[in-house]
């Protein structure tokens, strides 16, 4: 799956990146993760509180910096 | 409510270790022990309850519930709203523009700006751990006029879109509410896991300033800054307005200082526009706003609302 980060470069924002990472290490699998930096891009998905976490164009969070098994849950959720 | 923790530190510093009572030692261990526990007991408590009501709203709520709103209307609801949001500045830029989306006018964006840091949890907590509920009120009553009229004046510059240096798509039609469903169970945890977030930011800032705070209360005589400082000299609230600008990262630590210096003489109203304009005028705010807004409209963002803590702070240095 194709997993979003999105966030403009605050800390918050890397701490979710390496979070998700760690998330795709322990389940496995290919997945695809960008970070999306563009204040645009981040505009179009509606969210105001970065960092968000948009999972296959869905935003499954925002605002909050989610740990492991949070994402684990979110992404075995979808 | 605390005067048996003030009788415990008493205790423990006049007969555990001994000393004198109304020597400067004793006198700044008690405060720093008691003044500590106190505040950081404040902290925790204060923030878990913001942060728990904080998981009924987001910022994507309020926004639907500010969109179309009125001028006046919306100013005031803007500024409320600012109390229980979350507010980082690094949030600052996806905020506004969303706000923009949704074509909230620029001035009730602005009310919103400036009521989410200067009503955070955090100053909140602190001083009403440090002055009591009646200055707490005060601070929040005075620190909304700010932001409405603060908005509101924002509003009324002339062709103030022009200033905003991205282009903004509005989203067609009305907005769709973000539901949030979590179990209260949920709440509860993140509401803790962001109380322990923020308290491991804070704490040594809070430990450092009652510290510096215990030594001014100890061994620095009561009526020096009225005496050295000019304490109700016309350019005390000024003064204090611009030193507050740069602190903004160390509310924590800047608060119990300020206290310790109003029992040695600052005026209340000096006080308070300093705490002002350390939450609500932040450097680093700016800097990551001046990406998406001229110059010129950051630069009267913060000469009005300067002026707005200016007329609160003397105000208060006349009438209290």
């Amino acid at each position: 799956m194709k997993i979003e980060v999105l966030g403009t470069g605050c800390s918050k924002c890397t701490m979710l990146e390496s979070k998700v990472k760690d998330a795709i290490a322990k389940v496995g699998g290919f997945h695809e993760v960008v970070k999306v930096e563009d204040i645009v891009e981040i505009m179009n998905y509606g969210v105001m509180n970065t960092p968000g976490l948009v999972i296959d164009g869905v935003v499954k969070s925002t605002g909050k910096v989610l740990s492991v098994d949070e994402i684990i849950k979110l992404m075995q959720n979808k | 409510m605390f005067d048996w923790w003030e009788e415990l530190s008493a205790t423990f510093v006049y007969d555990t270790l001994s000393l004198q009572k109304d020597t400067n030692i004793a006198e700044a261990l008690h405060f720093f022990i008691y003044d500590t526990l106190k505040i950081l007991f404040l902290l925790v408590s204060i923030i878990f309850i913001v942060s728990f009501l904080r998981t009924y709203f987001n910022t994507e709520k309020v926004r639907v519930y500010l969109q179309g709103k009125s001028e006046f209307t919306g100013n005031i609801l803007a500024a409320l709203f600012g109390i229980i949001t979350p507010f980082c500045s690094c949030s600052a830029i996806p905020l506004f523009l969303g706000f923009m989306q949704a074509r909230i006018p620029v001035g009730i964006t602005f009310s919103f700006l400036i009521s989410a840091p200067l009503n955070n949890e955090i100053a909140i907590a602190l001083l009403f751990g440090l002055f009591g509920w009646k200055i707490t009120a005060i601070y929040i009553g005075f620190g909304l006029l700010v932001a409405i009229l603060g908005g509101y004046f924002i509003g009324k510059i002339k062709n103030v879109d022009q200033y905003i240096l991205i282009p903004v798509t509005p989203i067609e039609g009305e907005l769709e509410d973000v539901e949030i469903n979590l179990t209260l169970n949920e709440r509860i945890k993140e509401a803790w896991d962001y109380t322990k977030d923020i308290f491991k930011k804070i704490y040594i800032y809070v430990i450092i300033g009652v510290g510096i705070g215990a030594f001014i209360h100890g061994y620095i005589p009561a009526d020096f800054i009225a005496q050295y400082a000019g304490g109700n000299a016309w350019y005390a609230v000024p003064a204090a307005v611009l030193m507050g600008i740069p602190m903004y990262s160390n509310a924590a630590g800047v608060m119990p200082l300020v206290e310790v210096l109003t029992q040695k003489g600052m005026l209340l109203g000096s006080a308070l526009s300093f705490m002002m304009a350390v939450t609500a005028l932040s450097l680093p705010e700016a800097m990551i706003l001046k990406r998406i807004l001229h110059v010129k409209l950051i630069a009267m963002f913060f000469a009005i609302v300067g002026f707005g803590i200016l007329l609160v702070g003397y105000t208060f240095n006349i009438i209290l």
